[in-house]
Protein backbone atom coordinates (compact mmCIF):
# COMPACT_ATOMS: atom_id res chain seq x y z
CA UNK A 1 0.00 0.00 0.00
CA UNK A 2 0.92 3.50 -0.76
CA UNK A 3 1.90 6.35 2.03
CA UNK A 4 -1.17 8.78 1.53
CA UNK A 5 -0.61 10.88 4.12
CA UNK A 6 3.02 12.55 5.61
CA UNK A 7 3.97 14.10 8.40
CA UNK A 8 7.73 14.98 9.34
CA UNK A 9 8.69 16.64 12.35
CA UNK A 10 5.91 18.43 12.53
CA UNK A 11 5.41 21.22 15.10
CA UNK A 12 2.93 23.75 15.81
CA UNK A 13 3.89 26.42 19.23
CA UNK A 14 0.62 28.52 19.59
CA UNK A 15 1.29 32.32 20.50
CA UNK A 16 1.40 32.13 24.17
CA UNK A 17 4.18 29.65 24.31
CA UNK A 18 2.75 26.45 24.27
CA UNK A 19 4.04 23.85 22.03
CA UNK A 20 0.81 22.01 20.54
CA UNK A 21 2.61 19.46 18.45
CA UNK A 22 6.20 18.49 19.15
CA UNK A 23 7.61 17.11 15.80
CA UNK A 24 5.18 14.59 14.81
CA UNK A 25 6.43 12.37 12.33
CA UNK A 26 3.29 9.50 10.84
CA UNK A 27 2.83 7.55 7.70
CA UNK A 28 -0.72 6.69 6.89
CA UNK A 29 -1.25 3.96 4.09
CA UNK A 30 -3.95 4.72 1.74
CA UNK A 31 -7.36 2.78 2.53
CA UNK A 32 -6.38 2.37 6.21
CA UNK A 33 -7.79 3.42 9.65
CA UNK A 34 -5.88 5.28 11.39
CA UNK A 35 -7.13 5.76 15.65
CA UNK A 36 -5.22 8.80 16.72
CA UNK A 37 -5.68 8.09 20.70
CA UNK A 38 -4.97 10.23 23.62
CA UNK A 39 -6.49 12.37 26.25
CA UNK A 40 -7.37 15.85 26.02
CA UNK A 41 -5.07 18.36 25.00
CA UNK A 42 -3.22 16.11 23.53
CA UNK A 43 -2.77 17.93 20.51
CA UNK A 44 -5.10 14.94 18.51
CA UNK A 45 -7.08 18.75 16.95
CA UNK A 46 -3.81 20.52 16.47
CA UNK A 47 -2.55 17.77 14.30
CA UNK A 48 -5.65 17.17 12.31
CA UNK A 49 -6.11 21.19 12.01
CA UNK A 50 -2.60 21.37 10.76
CA UNK A 51 -3.04 19.11 7.89
CA UNK A 52 -6.22 19.92 7.14
CA UNK A 53 -4.56 24.46 6.93
CA UNK A 54 -6.63 25.51 9.92
CA UNK A 55 -3.74 26.00 11.69
CA UNK A 56 -0.36 27.21 9.99
CA UNK A 57 2.59 24.67 11.38
CA UNK A 58 5.15 26.06 12.76
CA UNK A 59 7.63 23.57 11.69
CA UNK A 60 8.08 21.11 9.51
CA UNK A 61 6.01 19.25 6.55
CA UNK A 62 3.33 17.41 5.83
CA UNK A 63 2.38 15.85 2.32
CA UNK A 64 -1.11 14.50 1.52
CA UNK A 65 -1.05 12.13 -1.89
CA UNK A 66 2.51 13.58 -1.89
CA UNK A 67 1.26 17.04 -2.09
CA UNK A 68 2.59 19.40 0.90
CA UNK A 69 0.38 20.64 2.63
CA UNK A 70 1.39 24.35 2.50
CA UNK A 71 3.27 24.99 -1.30
CA UNK A 72 0.50 22.59 -2.58
CA UNK A 73 -2.42 23.39 -0.32
CA UNK A 74 -5.28 23.04 -3.31
CA UNK A 75 -4.15 19.63 -4.55
CA UNK A 76 -3.75 17.98 -0.60
CA UNK A 77 -7.32 19.63 0.85
CA UNK A 78 -8.71 18.59 -2.29
CA UNK A 79 -8.50 15.11 -1.28
CA UNK A 80 -9.61 16.12 2.60
CA UNK A 81 -12.92 15.99 3.96
CA UNK A 82 -12.73 17.23 7.84
CA UNK A 83 -15.39 16.44 10.42
CA UNK A 84 -14.84 18.52 13.28
CA UNK A 85 -15.44 18.22 16.90
CA UNK A 86 -17.55 21.25 17.18
CA UNK A 87 -20.93 21.47 15.65
CA UNK A 88 -20.10 24.51 13.44
CA UNK A 89 -22.87 24.88 11.12
CA UNK A 90 -25.21 27.68 9.90
CA UNK A 91 -28.57 27.64 12.18
CA UNK A 92 -30.52 29.45 9.64
CA UNK A 93 -29.60 27.29 6.57
CA UNK A 94 -31.31 24.20 4.77
CA UNK A 95 -29.64 21.23 5.50
CA UNK A 96 -29.56 20.90 1.62
CA UNK A 97 -27.74 24.45 0.49
CA UNK A 98 -25.17 23.64 3.10
CA UNK A 99 -24.11 20.60 2.22
CA UNK A 100 -24.32 22.05 -1.80
CA UNK A 101 -22.29 24.62 -0.47
CA UNK A 102 -19.40 22.31 0.74
CA UNK A 103 -19.57 20.38 -2.52
CA UNK A 104 -18.92 24.01 -4.89
CA UNK A 105 -16.44 25.30 -1.81
CA UNK A 106 -14.34 22.05 -2.80
CA UNK A 107 -14.14 22.74 -6.49
CA UNK A 108 -16.89 20.08 -7.46
CA UNK A 109 -19.91 20.23 -9.87
CA UNK A 110 -23.28 20.25 -8.54
CA UNK A 111 -23.94 16.29 -8.60
CA UNK A 112 -27.96 15.95 -7.25
CA UNK A 113 -27.73 12.36 -7.18
CA UNK A 114 -24.33 11.70 -5.54
CA UNK A 115 -25.74 14.44 -2.75
CA UNK A 116 -29.29 12.28 -2.40
CA UNK A 117 -27.26 9.48 -2.00
CA UNK A 118 -25.11 10.73 0.73
CA UNK A 119 -28.31 11.90 2.74
CA UNK A 120 -29.96 9.04 2.13
CA UNK A 121 -26.97 6.84 3.72
CA UNK A 122 -26.83 9.44 7.07
CA UNK A 123 -30.99 9.36 7.01
CA UNK A 124 -31.24 13.14 6.64
CA UNK A 125 -32.99 13.26 3.53
CA UNK A 126 -36.14 13.37 4.98
CA UNK A 127 -34.66 16.26 6.52
CA UNK A 128 -33.40 17.78 3.36
CA UNK A 129 -35.26 21.04 3.42
CA UNK A 130 -34.76 21.82 7.17
CA UNK A 131 -33.28 24.30 9.06
CA UNK A 132 -29.98 23.69 10.81
CA UNK A 133 -31.54 24.89 13.97
CA UNK A 134 -34.31 22.59 13.45
CA UNK A 135 -32.23 19.35 13.67
CA UNK A 136 -30.97 17.57 16.96
CA UNK A 137 -27.75 17.25 18.22
CA UNK A 138 -26.75 14.13 16.65
CA UNK A 139 -28.50 15.30 13.44
CA UNK A 140 -25.93 18.25 12.59
CA UNK A 141 -23.14 15.72 13.49
CA UNK A 142 -25.33 13.93 10.33
CA UNK A 143 -24.82 16.91 8.41
CA UNK A 144 -21.45 17.80 8.87
CA UNK A 145 -20.36 14.09 7.82
CA UNK A 146 -22.63 14.67 4.67
CA UNK A 147 -20.58 18.03 4.26
CA UNK A 148 -17.34 15.98 4.36
CA UNK A 149 -18.66 13.29 2.20
CA UNK A 150 -19.98 15.50 -0.12
CA UNK A 151 -16.64 16.16 -2.06
CA UNK A 152 -15.23 12.51 -2.57
CA UNK A 153 -12.45 13.11 -0.25
CA UNK A 154 -9.46 10.39 -0.54
CA UNK A 155 -8.93 11.11 3.11
CA UNK A 156 -11.26 11.74 5.84
CA UNK A 157 -10.44 13.23 9.33
CA UNK A 158 -12.92 12.76 11.52
CA UNK A 159 -12.16 14.44 14.95
CA UNK A 160 -14.19 13.05 17.95
CA UNK A 161 -17.13 11.95 15.91
CA UNK A 162 -18.93 9.64 18.03
CA UNK A 163 -18.51 12.47 21.04
CA UNK A 164 -21.92 13.35 23.24
CA UNK A 165 -24.33 10.66 20.06
CA UNK A 166 -26.50 7.87 20.72
CA UNK A 167 -26.10 4.35 20.56
CA UNK A 168 -27.69 4.53 17.12
CA UNK A 169 -25.77 7.08 15.28
CA UNK A 170 -22.69 5.51 16.30
CA UNK A 171 -23.85 2.24 14.64
CA UNK A 172 -24.63 4.08 11.61
CA UNK A 173 -21.41 6.03 11.39
CA UNK A 174 -19.35 2.93 11.64
CA UNK A 175 -21.48 1.72 9.13
CA UNK A 176 -20.87 4.30 6.80
CA UNK A 177 -16.95 4.35 7.90
CA UNK A 178 -16.60 0.68 6.54
CA UNK A 179 -18.15 1.84 3.21
CA UNK A 180 -15.84 4.55 2.94
CA UNK A 181 -13.02 1.58 3.25
CA UNK A 182 -14.67 -0.30 1.23
CA UNK A 183 -14.19 2.55 -1.13
CA UNK A 184 -10.19 2.91 -0.47
CA UNK A 185 -10.81 5.97 1.50
CA UNK A 186 -8.75 6.52 4.46
CA UNK A 187 -10.17 7.35 7.26
CA UNK A 188 -7.94 9.30 10.47
CA UNK A 189 -10.19 9.29 13.58
CA UNK A 190 -9.69 10.76 17.01
CA UNK A 191 -10.89 9.64 19.70
CA UNK A 192 -10.93 8.79 23.59
CA UNK A 193 -13.61 6.67 23.82
CA UNK A 194 -11.32 3.28 23.02
CA UNK A 195 -13.57 0.80 22.36
CA UNK A 196 -14.24 3.13 18.97
CA UNK A 197 -10.55 2.24 17.73
CA UNK A 198 -11.03 -0.85 19.35
CA UNK A 199 -13.63 -1.58 17.24
CA UNK A 200 -12.90 -0.32 13.42
CA UNK A 201 -9.04 1.27 13.20
CA UNK A 202 -6.60 -1.16 11.66
CA UNK A 203 -3.58 0.76 13.09
CA UNK A 204 -3.61 3.24 16.37
CA UNK A 205 -1.30 6.04 17.09
CA UNK A 206 -1.16 7.05 20.70
CA UNK A 207 -0.40 11.06 20.87
CA UNK A 208 -0.19 12.71 24.48
CA UNK A 209 1.35 15.97 24.99
CA UNK A 210 1.89 16.90 21.33
CA UNK A 211 3.99 13.65 20.88
CA UNK A 212 3.17 10.30 19.24
CA UNK A 213 4.06 7.98 21.60
CA UNK A 214 3.74 4.91 18.98
CA UNK A 215 1.85 3.76 16.04
CA UNK A 216 0.85 0.15 15.66
CA UNK A 217 -1.50 -2.53 13.93
CA UNK A 218 -3.80 -2.56 16.85
CA UNK A 219 -3.80 -6.32 16.82
CA UNK A 220 0.30 -6.51 16.99
CA UNK A 221 -0.29 -3.86 19.61
CA UNK A 222 -2.61 -5.57 21.83
CA UNK A 223 -0.77 -8.94 21.38
CA UNK A 224 2.39 -7.21 22.27
CA UNK A 225 1.34 -5.12 25.19
CA UNK A 226 -1.85 -7.28 26.09
CA UNK A 227 -1.72 -8.98 29.53
CA UNK A 228 -4.35 -11.92 29.49
CA UNK A 229 -6.27 -12.73 32.65
CA UNK A 230 -7.55 -16.39 33.35
CA UNK A 231 -10.90 -16.79 35.67
CA UNK A 232 -11.39 -20.25 36.68
CA UNK A 233 -14.83 -20.75 38.07
CA UNK A 234 -15.20 -23.44 40.77
CA UNK A 235 -18.07 -25.23 42.41
CA UNK A 236 -17.10 -25.04 45.56
CA UNK A 237 -16.50 -21.51 47.32
CA UNK A 238 -12.76 -20.84 48.89
CA UNK A 239 -11.92 -18.75 51.63
CA UNK A 240 -8.43 -18.60 51.04
CA UNK A 241 -5.95 -19.48 47.57
CA UNK A 242 -5.02 -23.25 48.96
CA UNK A 243 -1.15 -22.90 50.32
CA UNK A 244 0.15 -25.49 47.45
CA UNK A 245 -0.85 -22.67 45.15
CA UNK A 246 0.80 -20.02 46.30
CA UNK A 247 3.35 -19.52 43.80
CA UNK A 248 0.86 -18.49 40.86
CA UNK A 249 0.47 -15.25 41.94
CA UNK A 250 -3.72 -15.85 42.08
CA UNK A 251 -6.43 -13.75 43.31
CA UNK A 252 -9.52 -14.37 44.37
CA UNK A 253 -12.66 -13.32 42.86
CA UNK A 254 -16.51 -13.53 43.41
CA UNK A 255 -16.66 -13.88 46.83
CA UNK A 256 -14.38 -16.77 46.49
CA UNK A 257 -16.19 -18.66 44.03
CA UNK A 258 -13.31 -17.77 41.54
CA UNK A 259 -9.56 -17.81 40.83
CA UNK A 260 -7.84 -15.40 38.84
CA UNK A 261 -4.82 -15.88 37.63
CA UNK A 262 -2.91 -12.93 34.92
CA UNK A 263 -0.11 -13.96 32.24
CA UNK A 264 1.90 -12.26 29.65
CA UNK A 265 1.59 -13.87 25.98
CA UNK A 266 5.31 -12.26 25.12
CA UNK A 267 6.38 -14.81 27.85
CA UNK A 268 7.97 -18.38 26.87
CA UNK A 269 5.08 -20.13 28.68
CA UNK A 270 2.17 -18.90 30.33
CA UNK A 271 2.42 -21.38 32.89
CA UNK A 272 -1.35 -22.68 32.21
CA UNK A 273 -0.56 -26.19 31.74
CA UNK A 274 0.97 -26.14 35.34
CA UNK A 275 -1.95 -24.12 37.21
CA UNK A 276 -4.68 -26.52 35.95
CA UNK A 277 -2.65 -29.38 37.11
CA UNK A 278 -2.16 -28.25 40.34
CA UNK A 279 -5.30 -27.37 40.41
CA UNK A 280 -6.63 -30.99 40.02
CA UNK A 281 -4.19 -32.24 42.58
CA UNK A 282 -5.42 -30.14 45.21
CA UNK A 283 -8.53 -31.57 44.31
CA UNK A 284 -10.58 -28.77 42.93
CA UNK A 285 -13.27 -28.55 40.63
CA UNK A 286 -14.00 -26.56 38.27
CA UNK A 287 -17.01 -25.54 36.33
CA UNK A 288 -16.29 -22.47 33.74
CA UNK A 289 -12.65 -21.24 32.03
CA UNK A 290 -12.66 -17.69 30.66
CA UNK A 291 -9.76 -15.71 28.99
CA UNK A 292 -10.15 -12.12 28.96
CA UNK A 293 -7.29 -9.74 26.63
CA UNK A 294 -6.22 -6.47 28.36
CA UNK A 295 -8.23 -4.12 26.04
CA UNK A 296 -6.82 -0.74 24.08
CA UNK A 297 -7.98 1.16 26.87
CA UNK A 298 -5.48 -0.37 29.54
CA UNK A 299 -2.86 -0.26 27.51
CA UNK A 300 -3.60 3.19 26.69
CA UNK A 301 -3.70 4.08 29.90
CA UNK A 302 -0.71 2.04 31.20
CA UNK A 303 1.42 3.87 28.06
CA UNK A 304 0.05 7.53 29.07
CA UNK A 305 0.74 6.84 33.01
CA UNK A 306 4.32 5.83 31.94
CA UNK A 307 4.99 8.84 30.27
CA UNK A 308 4.04 11.05 33.11
CA UNK A 309 5.30 9.72 36.50
CA UNK B 1 -8.85 29.83 -10.10
CA UNK B 2 -11.64 27.84 -8.04
CA UNK B 3 -14.40 29.07 -9.82
CA UNK B 4 -16.79 26.64 -8.31
CA UNK B 5 -16.04 28.03 -5.00
CA UNK B 6 -16.59 31.59 -5.78
CA UNK B 7 -19.73 31.06 -7.20
CA UNK B 8 -20.85 28.29 -3.99
CA UNK B 9 -20.12 31.44 -1.50
CA UNK B 10 -21.69 34.20 -4.05
CA UNK B 11 -24.70 31.79 -4.60
CA UNK B 12 -25.00 30.69 -0.49
CA UNK B 13 -24.47 34.74 0.50
CA UNK B 14 -27.44 35.69 -1.92
CA UNK B 15 -29.35 33.60 -0.76
CA UNK B 16 -29.07 34.74 2.66
CA UNK B 17 -30.53 38.16 1.08
CA UNK B 18 -32.62 36.96 -0.41
CA UNK B 19 -33.63 34.76 2.39
CA UNK B 20 -34.77 38.01 4.37
CA UNK B 21 -35.47 40.28 0.81
CA UNK B 22 -38.48 42.22 2.74
CA UNK B 23 -36.21 43.27 5.41
CA UNK B 24 -33.11 43.58 2.92
CA UNK B 25 -34.98 45.64 0.73
CA UNK B 26 -37.45 47.04 2.38
CA UNK B 27 -36.13 49.13 5.39
CA UNK B 28 -34.16 51.42 2.97
CA UNK B 29 -36.85 52.16 1.13
CA UNK B 30 -38.83 53.11 3.69
CA UNK B 31 -36.52 55.06 5.29
CA UNK B 32 -35.18 56.92 1.98
CA UNK B 33 -39.03 58.07 2.09
CA UNK B 34 -38.61 59.11 5.54
CA UNK B 35 -36.13 61.30 3.92
CA UNK B 36 -38.05 62.45 1.32
CA UNK B 37 -40.57 63.83 3.51
CA UNK B 38 -38.66 65.14 6.19
CA UNK B 39 -35.42 66.77 4.39
CA UNK B 40 -37.26 67.00 1.12
CA UNK B 41 -40.96 68.40 1.42
CA UNK B 42 -40.49 69.54 4.62
CA UNK B 43 -37.54 71.27 4.72
CA UNK B 44 -36.70 71.69 1.51
CA UNK B 45 -40.14 73.62 1.18
CA UNK B 46 -37.90 76.32 2.09
CA UNK B 47 -35.05 75.43 0.49
CA UNK B 48 -35.37 76.80 -2.99
CA UNK B 49 -32.39 75.68 -5.02
CA UNK B 50 -28.77 74.29 -3.81
CA UNK B 51 -26.43 75.07 -6.89
CA UNK B 52 -29.42 75.16 -9.78
CA UNK B 53 -30.96 72.08 -8.49
CA UNK B 54 -34.17 71.32 -6.68
CA UNK B 55 -33.46 70.64 -2.68
CA UNK B 56 -35.48 66.98 -3.12
CA UNK B 57 -33.43 66.35 -5.87
CA UNK B 58 -30.30 67.58 -4.58
CA UNK B 59 -30.12 65.03 -1.83
CA UNK B 60 -30.62 62.02 -4.10
CA UNK B 61 -27.72 60.90 -4.30
CA UNK B 62 -25.81 61.73 -0.75
CA UNK B 63 -28.81 59.56 0.40
CA UNK B 64 -28.09 56.60 -2.36
CA UNK B 65 -24.63 57.03 -1.11
CA UNK B 66 -25.50 56.77 3.01
CA UNK B 67 -27.55 53.24 2.26
CA UNK B 68 -24.85 51.82 -0.49
CA UNK B 69 -21.72 52.45 1.85
CA UNK B 70 -23.06 51.36 5.09
CA UNK B 71 -25.33 48.12 3.71
CA UNK B 72 -21.94 47.69 2.07
CA UNK B 73 -19.84 47.21 4.88
CA UNK B 74 -22.50 45.94 7.56
CA UNK B 75 -23.48 43.17 4.59
CA UNK B 76 -19.74 42.39 3.87
CA UNK B 77 -18.60 42.59 7.43
CA UNK B 78 -21.34 40.57 8.97
CA UNK B 79 -20.97 38.14 5.99
CA UNK B 80 -17.46 36.98 6.86
CA UNK B 81 -17.83 37.86 10.65
CA UNK B 82 -20.75 35.22 11.18
CA UNK B 83 -18.72 31.73 10.00
CA UNK B 84 -15.86 33.01 12.52
CA UNK B 85 -18.41 33.32 15.67
CA UNK B 86 -20.34 30.32 14.33
CA UNK B 87 -16.89 28.49 13.64
CA UNK B 88 -18.25 27.28 10.23
CA UNK B 89 -14.94 29.26 9.17
CA UNK B 90 -12.95 25.65 9.38
CA UNK B 91 -14.58 24.98 6.18
CA UNK B 92 -13.39 27.92 4.19
CA UNK B 93 -9.83 27.37 5.62
CA UNK B 94 -9.93 23.85 4.77
CA UNK B 95 -11.22 24.25 1.28
CA UNK B 96 -8.84 24.17 -1.78
CA UNK B 97 -9.27 27.86 -2.16
CA UNK B 98 -7.07 30.31 -1.64
CA UNK B 99 -7.91 33.99 0.45
CA UNK B 100 -8.38 35.78 -3.20
CA UNK B 101 -11.32 33.55 -3.70
CA UNK B 102 -13.07 34.00 -0.41
CA UNK B 103 -12.77 37.65 -1.13
CA UNK B 104 -14.18 37.47 -4.52
CA UNK B 105 -17.23 35.58 -3.20
CA UNK B 106 -17.78 37.37 -0.16
CA UNK B 107 -16.98 40.93 -1.36
CA UNK B 108 -18.57 40.14 -4.70
CA UNK B 109 -22.07 39.20 -3.09
CA UNK B 110 -22.11 42.11 -0.71
CA UNK B 111 -21.38 44.44 -3.28
CA UNK B 112 -24.33 43.09 -5.38
CA UNK B 113 -26.53 43.21 -2.38
CA UNK B 114 -25.35 47.21 -2.01
CA UNK B 115 -25.53 47.87 -5.51
CA UNK B 116 -29.35 46.43 -5.89
CA UNK B 117 -30.08 48.64 -2.27
CA UNK B 118 -29.46 51.32 -4.39
CA UNK B 119 -31.09 50.62 -7.29
CA UNK B 120 -34.04 50.33 -5.73
CA UNK B 121 -33.52 53.98 -3.60
CA UNK B 122 -32.84 55.51 -7.21
CA UNK B 123 -36.46 54.05 -8.06
CA UNK B 124 -37.79 54.78 -5.07
CA UNK B 125 -36.50 58.46 -5.62
CA UNK B 126 -38.20 58.64 -8.86
CA UNK B 127 -41.44 59.00 -7.01
CA UNK B 128 -40.76 61.75 -5.35
CA UNK B 129 -38.87 63.72 -7.62
CA UNK B 130 -37.73 64.24 -10.97
CA UNK B 131 -34.12 63.11 -11.82
CA UNK B 132 -32.72 63.93 -14.55
CA UNK B 133 -29.14 61.83 -14.52
CA UNK B 134 -27.04 63.40 -16.79
CA UNK B 135 -23.91 61.09 -17.20
CA UNK B 136 -25.66 57.40 -16.31
CA UNK B 137 -22.82 55.57 -17.23
CA UNK B 138 -20.56 57.53 -14.72
CA UNK B 139 -23.13 57.32 -12.26
CA UNK B 140 -23.37 53.24 -12.65
CA UNK B 141 -19.23 53.56 -12.54
CA UNK B 142 -19.45 55.23 -9.68
CA UNK B 143 -21.89 53.24 -7.68
CA UNK B 144 -20.26 50.10 -8.76
CA UNK B 145 -16.79 51.46 -7.53
CA UNK B 146 -18.30 52.36 -3.83
CA UNK B 147 -20.47 49.23 -3.56
CA UNK B 148 -16.93 47.10 -3.87
CA UNK B 149 -14.36 49.23 -2.21
CA UNK B 150 -17.44 49.79 1.19
CA UNK B 151 -17.57 45.80 1.20
CA UNK B 152 -13.99 45.50 0.68
CA UNK B 153 -13.36 47.80 3.78
CA UNK B 154 -16.67 45.86 5.51
CA UNK B 155 -14.84 42.52 4.67
CA UNK B 156 -11.95 44.19 6.43
CA UNK B 157 -13.61 45.06 9.60
CA UNK B 158 -15.34 41.64 9.65
CA UNK B 159 -12.00 39.95 10.23
CA UNK B 160 -11.47 42.55 12.54
CA UNK B 161 -13.55 42.35 14.58
CA UNK B 162 -13.61 39.74 17.82
CA UNK B 163 -17.27 40.77 18.78
CA UNK B 164 -20.75 42.52 17.42
CA UNK B 165 -19.42 45.49 19.31
CA UNK B 166 -16.53 45.97 17.47
CA UNK B 167 -18.31 45.00 14.23
CA UNK B 168 -20.89 48.05 14.58
CA UNK B 169 -18.29 50.22 15.93
CA UNK B 170 -16.39 51.70 12.85
CA UNK B 171 -19.97 51.99 11.07
CA UNK B 172 -21.32 53.73 13.20
CA UNK B 173 -18.68 56.27 15.26
CA UNK B 174 -16.80 56.79 11.95
CA UNK B 175 -18.04 55.51 8.51
CA UNK B 176 -22.07 57.75 9.51
CA UNK B 177 -20.36 60.90 10.56
CA UNK B 178 -18.47 60.75 7.71
CA UNK B 179 -21.42 60.29 5.45
CA UNK B 180 -23.77 62.96 7.29
CA UNK B 181 -20.67 65.52 7.28
CA UNK B 182 -19.85 64.66 3.90
CA UNK B 183 -22.09 66.82 2.37
CA UNK B 184 -25.19 64.20 2.03
CA UNK B 185 -28.06 67.00 2.55
CA UNK B 186 -25.88 70.31 1.56
CA UNK B 187 -23.47 71.42 -0.51
CA UNK B 188 -20.25 72.33 0.38
CA UNK B 189 -20.08 76.03 -0.43
CA UNK B 190 -23.25 76.70 2.31
CA UNK B 191 -20.62 75.86 4.95
CA UNK B 192 -18.94 78.72 6.96
CA UNK B 193 -15.18 79.16 4.93
CA UNK B 194 -13.19 77.54 8.09
CA UNK B 195 -15.55 74.53 8.47
CA UNK B 196 -14.90 74.39 4.06
CA UNK B 197 -11.55 73.80 4.69
CA UNK B 198 -12.26 71.38 7.31
CA UNK B 199 -14.53 69.41 5.62
CA UNK B 200 -12.03 68.49 2.45
CA UNK B 201 -10.41 66.35 4.73
CA UNK B 202 -13.33 64.34 4.86
CA UNK B 203 -12.66 61.41 2.07
CA UNK B 204 -16.45 60.88 1.76
CA UNK B 205 -16.83 64.30 0.31
CA UNK B 206 -15.02 63.63 -2.66
CA UNK B 207 -17.04 60.41 -3.13
CA UNK B 208 -20.17 61.98 -2.67
CA UNK B 209 -18.89 65.13 -4.56
CA UNK B 210 -18.23 63.04 -7.70
CA UNK B 211 -21.50 61.09 -7.50
CA UNK B 212 -23.51 63.89 -7.87
CA UNK B 213 -21.28 65.51 -10.23
CA UNK B 214 -22.85 62.10 -12.47
CA UNK B 215 -26.43 63.00 -11.60
CA UNK B 216 -26.23 67.05 -12.42
CA UNK B 217 -22.80 68.10 -13.61
CA UNK B 218 -22.14 70.08 -11.05
CA UNK B 219 -19.79 69.22 -8.28
CA UNK B 220 -17.94 70.65 -4.69
CA UNK B 221 -14.84 69.14 -6.07
CA UNK B 222 -13.41 68.68 -9.37
CA UNK B 223 -14.54 65.16 -10.25
CA UNK B 224 -10.90 64.26 -11.15
CA UNK B 225 -10.21 64.17 -7.45
CA UNK B 226 -13.19 62.28 -7.02
CA UNK B 227 -11.85 59.45 -9.15
CA UNK B 228 -8.56 59.81 -7.14
CA UNK B 229 -10.35 59.40 -4.16
CA UNK B 230 -12.52 56.32 -4.87
CA UNK B 231 -9.37 54.53 -6.67
CA UNK B 232 -7.18 55.19 -3.75
CA UNK B 233 -9.59 53.67 -1.01
CA UNK B 234 -9.77 51.32 -3.31
CA UNK B 235 -6.51 50.32 -3.47
CA UNK B 236 -5.86 50.82 0.42
CA UNK B 237 -8.67 48.12 0.62
CA UNK B 238 -7.01 45.61 -1.57
CA UNK B 239 -3.89 46.22 0.06
CA UNK B 240 -5.17 45.63 3.96
CA UNK B 241 -6.90 42.38 2.26
CA UNK B 242 -3.75 41.63 1.02
CA UNK B 243 -1.76 41.87 3.91
CA UNK B 244 -4.74 39.67 5.97
CA UNK B 245 -4.02 37.04 3.15
CA UNK B 246 -0.57 37.44 3.53
CA UNK B 247 -0.34 36.85 7.63
CA UNK B 248 -3.81 34.61 8.07
CA UNK B 249 -4.44 37.83 10.62
CA UNK B 250 -7.26 36.95 12.56
CA UNK B 251 -8.35 33.89 10.77
CA UNK B 252 -5.76 31.60 11.40
CA UNK B 253 -3.81 30.38 14.44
Amino acid sequence: MATIVKVDDLRKVYKGGFKALRGVSLSIEEGEILALLGPNGAGKTTLISALCGITTPTGGSATIGGHDIVTGYRAARAMIGLVPQELALEPFEKVINTVRFSRGLFGKYNDPALIERILRQLSLWDKRNSRIRELSGGMKRRVLIAKALCHEPRVLFLDEPTAGVDVELRRDMWQVVEGLKAQGVTIILTTHYIEEAEAIADRVAVINKGEILLVENKADLMARMGRKSLRIDLSEPLDHVPEALKDYDLELAGDGEALKYHYDTRGDGTGITRLLQALAKEGLSLRDIETRQSSLEEIFVGLVNEETP
Amino acid sequence: MNLHAIRAIYIYEMKRFFRTVMESLLSPVISTSLYFVVFGAAIGSRIDQVEGVAYGAFIVPGLIMLSVMTQAISNASFGIYFPKFIGTIFELLSAPINFLEIVIGYVGAAATKALLIGVVILITANFFVDLDIQHPVAMLAFLVMICLSFSLFGFIIGIWAENFQQLQLIPLLVITPLVFLGGSFYSISMLPPAWQTVTLFNPVVYLISGFRWSFFGTADVAIGYSLLAIAVFFALCLAAVWLIFKTGYRIKS
